[in-house]
């Protein structure tokens, strides 16, 4: 949980990124506000394109070259937005792993999986080959890969998704960061293997208390895992908060819409509403509130003014119209 | 593999008999061609008596037994003939490989690191130019320039003028003159591959590092060089460990062509440097219509395609651990 008495272990304030494209260019990430302490799990929810991805990238400093970041990144006290090359090199893969969503490809086709994580640990340590070979080998233990012994110079092709994503973990583990990415770590992988990385991420994260930024565009896989739930929607927050009344006290209509959206165990019979409409594409700005086109609250303001990110009980929320009407709700009891 | 096989030596048999000259002229000479008896015993002596298909089927028993008849020239076996200029050959191509394929991979790697510089520019002219001028003209250019003006290389030839050549033992003289112990024999002998492997190899030089530097940038943007980068690793490593491995195992498939062509293509570096070797045998077997010489010169080059094709197929299994399984 947000511990108020420690300085975060990650801060994000209002980071900005953009795409250099044909003609013009995207503005992906518009003021993005993310805060993670030591341990904690925080959920990055938001449909494709909301700049979920770009903006984990731009943290470690790994955007594609087309790309520009402003804002502020600070970690453990290090701003790493314009760090110098060694210092960000020494933070990814040493005090910040990452995962990414597809175990298909991430992994180097024609190393084999013992190499490609002995090659994590080398990096960031004075050990032999030899070590780093034995260390690969517990570190797949401790993801659970079967047989990791005799199956440690397997190559990536030789291995399911679910197996390649458990490499994949172990790498990013390889130095015990304190902060696990994980971009989309199970939107490649069929439902039962979901569950089982799952899983993993719950029981790593207990057993070595590493925060995780878990990012994914699927509200489900958040629930039996995150401390707190980052909304995102083009680019920016559209709502946070704990994920107890993220679930049960959503502020945002987007985030009441991506509820609703949500299959539930407990009522299977209702329908589901998927949100009407698609995200802006961010060539231009947008203006007003970028959700106010697709949005069954707003009001004219809504299309002038974007709405800042407030605080609304335990929550930040960015709209103007919604959290207003249950404070008045409330007010009125 | 068999049917390639005796493609190829249908095709050489066609090609030598498909030029349109009386090969007995060239034996006996134009002006004993009156004389019935010397033109009736050279026709016996060389076979061409009957039909083709009879002198086909006189060709193919004579190969299975190893013999490409006797060279018309020289007067000796063909196979004695070629195996004598293989050596020179094999020197000189194995040289342009490793000057073409070293220079064409690191080039094409230094390139695609520094994609749109000044240095990617300089580079891909200097490839563009390899694979763009001829042969003859870059070798006669390095030699009046290089030899003749600057006398910075030697001249043409496999050896220094009046030297005697090493103990034949493998008929390479870099290697023979090692086994004689004469270091002063080997250095020279490779000093004087130096000029003539860089004119053969420039043009592959260029065909490879533009490849490989497309490769390069292809693999570039993939996932696992976003994971090495995620690793820590620092760029000069992301490229040589992830990037460059993926990318130069396509280049491994002209790798054996290359080759192949090499060894084929060497035939104006041999004349222009007076290479004593399988390309200058085929210029002056085509100049005196020598049918044995020009057989065997053509079976060689589709032996040496057809090998170098199986080799590329190997090095690829043993290089791409995908296939490496199946
Ligand atoms: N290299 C790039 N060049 C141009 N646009 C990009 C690039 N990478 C991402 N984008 C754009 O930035 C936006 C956010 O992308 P991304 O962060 O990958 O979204 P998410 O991870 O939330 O699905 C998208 O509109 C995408 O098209
Ligand atoms: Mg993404």
């Amino acid at each position: 949980m947000s511990d108020l008495t420690t300085p975060p272990l990650l801060e994000i304030r209002d980071l900005h990124v953009r795409f250099a494209v044909r003609n013009g260019q995207v503005h992906a990430v518009r003021g993005l506000d993310l805060t993670v302490h030591r341990g904690e799990v925080a959920a990055v929810v938001g449909e494709s394109g909301s700049g979920k991805s770009a903006s984990m990238l731009a943290t470690l400093g790994l955007l594609d070259i087309n790309a520009s970041a402003s804002g502020s990144v600070r970690f453990d006290g290090t701003e790493l937005l314009g760090a110098p090359p060694p210092v960000l090199r020494s933070i990814r893969g040493g005090r910040i792993g990452m995962i990414f969503q597809d175990p298909m490809t991430s992994l180097n086709p024609v190393l084999d999986i013992r190499r490609q994580i002995a090659e994590a640990v080398i990096t960031h340590r004075q050990v032999s080959p030899r070590q780093a070979e034995s260390k690969a080998v517990e570190l797949l233990e401790m993801v659970s890969f079967p047989d990791a012994v005799r199956r440690a110079r397997s190559y990536p092709h030789e291995l399911s998704g679910g197996m390649r994503q458990r490499v994949m973990i172990a790498m990013a583990l390889a130095n015990d960061p304190d902060i696990l990415i994980a971009d989309e770590p199970t939107t490649a992988l069929d439902v039962t293997v979901q569950a089982q990385i799952l899983d993993l991420l719950r029981s790593l994260r207990q057993s070595r208390e590493l925060a995780i930024v878990l990012i994914t565009h699927d509200l489900g896989v958040v629930a039996g895992l995150a401390d707190t739930v980052n909304v995102m929607y083009a680019g920016r927050i559209a709502e946070s908060g704990p994920v107890v009344d993220i679930f049960h006290r959503p502020q945002h209509p987007y985030t009441i819409g991506l509820l609703a959206s949500l299959p539930r165990l407990d009522r299977p019979d209702r329908e589901l509403t998927p949100i009407g409409g698609v995200p802006p594409r961010l060539y231009e700005e947008p203006e007003g509130c970028s959700f106010a086109p697709r949005c069954r609250y707003a009001v004219e303001a809504c299309h002038e003014v974007e709405p800042p990110l407030e605080r609304v009980e335990a929550s930040m929320v960015a709209c103007s119209v919604l959290p207003m009407r249950s404070r008045t709700a409330e007010g009125s009891l | 593999m068999p049917f390639l096989l005796l493609g190829i030596v249908t095709i050489a048999f066609c090609i030598s008999r498909l030029i349109p000259a009386d090969p007995l002229a060239s034996i006996v000479g134009v002006r004993q061609m009156a004389n019935p008896t010397i033109v009736a015993a050279a026709r016996q002596k060389w076979g061409l008596n009957g039909s083709i298909l009879e002198q086909y089927w006189v060709f193919l028993k004579n190969l299975v037994r190893g013999d490409l008849g006797i060279s018309f020239r020289t007067r000796k076996p063909v196979t004695h003939d070629l195996l004598d200029r293989l050596p020179a050959t094999l020197e000189l191509a194995v040289g342009a490989l490793v000057v073409g394929g070293v220079g064409g991979v690191a080039l094409g790697a230094y390139a695609a690191s520094k994609k749109d510089k000044m240095a990617d520019h300089l580079s891909r002219g200097f490839s563009l130019l390899g694979s763009s001028l001829p042969v003859f003209w870059i070798g006669l250019v390095f030699l009046f320039v290089l030899y003749a003006r600057l006398g910075w290389f030697p001249g043409p030839g496999r050896l220094p003028p009046r030297t005697k050549p090493p103990g034949h033992v493998t008929g390479f003289y870099t290697i023979d003159s090692l086994l004689d112990g004469n270091f002063t024999l080997f250095r020279q002998c490779l000093w004087r591959l130096v000029l003539p492997c860089f004119v053969l190899g420039w043009a592959y030089m260029g065909q490879l590092s533009r490849l490989v530097r497309a490769a390069m940038l292809d693999e570039i943007n993939s996932d696992y060089v976003r994971t090495a980068r995620a690793k820590g690793l620092a760029e000069r490593l992301v490229m040589r460990r992830h990037v460059l491995r993926n990318a130069w195992l396509p280049t491994l498939t002209i790798l054996g062509f290359s080759f192949a062509q090499l060894l084929t293509a060497s035939v104006l570096t041999e004349t222009i440097f007076q290479w004593n070797g399988i390309g200058s045998y085929a210029v002056q077997s085509a100049n005196t219509l020598d049918f044995p010489g020009i057989n065997g010169v053509s079976l060689f080059a589709g032996l040496a395609f057809l090998l170098a094709n199986l080799a590329t197929d190997v090095l690829y299994a043993v290089a791409d651990p995908k296939i490496r399984l199946a």
